[in-house]
């Protein structure tokens, strides 16, 4: 014998609807927990806010220019850069690696407080050997990764960037996201550079973010 | 005498531009191809020229050789939204009549695919370039630095020194730009794009568009 079989509908429609009361007053209470301790829920309830949050695009592991994996924890506790492309691209990836590589020449002593990623969007052609014969052309700080194309795949959606493969007449090329993505030393997406700013402005942008 | 070798200088440097390949096919006119040499190990590389339609009728540039090619295809690349995007012109580049069309790093390109050497400085790569209508020119890239943008111009200006900071100040939305990133927090990047929109407004140009492009996805 259920004591609610007992009770009239009425009843128990008041007894869900003080439930549901006792419930809004707790998520009162936490949002009001919340502001105590600094976090405006208001503003900042998405979840990557909150101090559990999972970092920007990782955890992920890939395969660095040597053929070591490569652990996304590696990149934890300071700032970072990453830029995706590829080796058969004619223009903007090559530009961006030697703009890169200057910046990190500018930044002097201050470059050892971030890092700079390049991730392939091309794994069929770019091996980690050719990566790294490719790279020998840049600044060798800058950290070359490429890995299979299922991993390639996650970490560009976990990056939030788009890649597709467009066939030509002898074989294809790839459209993809051309900005390098900030991500602060909390692992968050902090910004945006792109290879169409000015230099300076690029340099300053790298040097702010070296001390985020 | 003494008057010799500065003749002999500047005959060389005002001689030297006649020797850049302007080439005539038909009603078509070549000038000023050129390549920039590739990082090491590239497999491919982007050829640049401009090229003329003197006569009445539409001719279309399908795609052309060069001796250290697999191949040469007509390319374009433009930017959509932060997205590079590249295609293949089939079957060709039209250049209408009176037209000048200069392929040139950011757009237009020729893709020399499949390279069997590395294109070097001061070695120009013979190759041609196939019309429709006007036939095939025999041209001459000549190879640029590596990072060059503009063909004659040094490489893309490696240091940022003097006029550097003067420039990085004077976009004084430096500060500007900081707060951008600060507003991009604010806004969580769980919605990319107004994160994005965040730290572009700092200094302004198009990168705004640039990661909104990711989280276009």
């Amino acid at each position: 014998m259920n004591n609610d079989e007992k009770l009239a509908p009425s009843i128990r429609l008041m007894r869900r609807i003080r439930i549901a009361l006792w419930a809004a007053v707790a998520v009162a209470l936490l949002m009001l927990g919340m502001l105590s301790t600094g976090i405006n829920p208001l503003r900042d309830l998405s979840l990557d806010k909150l101090p559990f949050a999972a970092t920007f695009g990782g955890p992920f592991q890939l395969t660095d220019k040597n053929g070591a994996r490569f652990q996304s924890s590696t990149l934890d506790g300071k700032p970072y850069a990453v830029f995706f492309g590829f080796t058969n691209c004619p223009d903007i990836c090559p530009t961006t690696l030697l703009d890169a590589s200057n910046h990190l020449r500018d930044l002097g002593a201050q470059a050892d407080r971030l890092n700079i990623v390049f991730i392939s969007v091309d794994p069929e052609r770019d091996t980690p050997e050719h990566l790294r014969a490719y790279l020998a052309s840049f600044d060798p700080r800058i950290i070359g990764l490429t890995g299979t194309a299922k991993e390639i795949a996650d970490v560009a959606r976990a990056f939030r960037i788009v890649y597709e493969k467009v066939p030509t007449s002898g074989g294809y090329t790839i459209n993809h996201s051309a900005s390098m993505l900030l991500i602060d030393s909390k692992g968050q997406f902090s910004g945006t550079v792109s290879f169409q700013e000015p230099q300076p402005t690029q340099l300053e942008k790298l040097k702010r973010h070296s001390q985020k | 005498m003494r008057f010799i070798f500065p003749a002999i200088v500047v005959s060389l440097l005002v001689g030297s531009p006649v020797f850049a390949q302007d080439v005539t096919v038909g009603a078509i006119k070549v000038a000023q191809p050129w390549v920039p040499a590739p990082p090491n190990a590239a497999t491919s590389a982007g050829g640049y020229v401009t090229i003329t339609n003197t006569g009445t009728e539409p001719d279309t540039l399908t795609g052309g050789t060069a001796t250290i090619a697999g191949r040469v295809e007509v390319h374009e690349m433009s930017m959509d939204g932060g997205v590079m995007r590249m295609r293949e012109l089939n079957p060709g580049l039209v250049i209408k009549p009176n037209e000048t069309v200069t392929l040139s790093p950011g757009g237009l390109h020729l893709m020399l695919i499949d390279l069997k050497e590395r294109p070097t400085v001061g070695v120009p790569i013979k190759g041609t370039l196939v019309f429709a209508k006007a036939g095939t020119a025999a041209i001459e890239f000549k190879v640029e630095p590596f990072g060059t943008r503009v063909p004659g111009d040094s490489a893309r200006p490696a240091k940022g020194s003097g006029s550097g900071e003067d420039t990085a100040k004077g976009s004084g939305s430096g500060s500007g730009s900081g707060s951008g990133a600060d507003s991009a927090k604010g806004s969580g990047s769980g919605s990319g794009s107004e994160a994005a929109k965040g730290s572009g407004s700092g200094s302004g140009d198009g990168q705004a568009k640039g990661s909104g492009s990711g989280s276009g996805k």
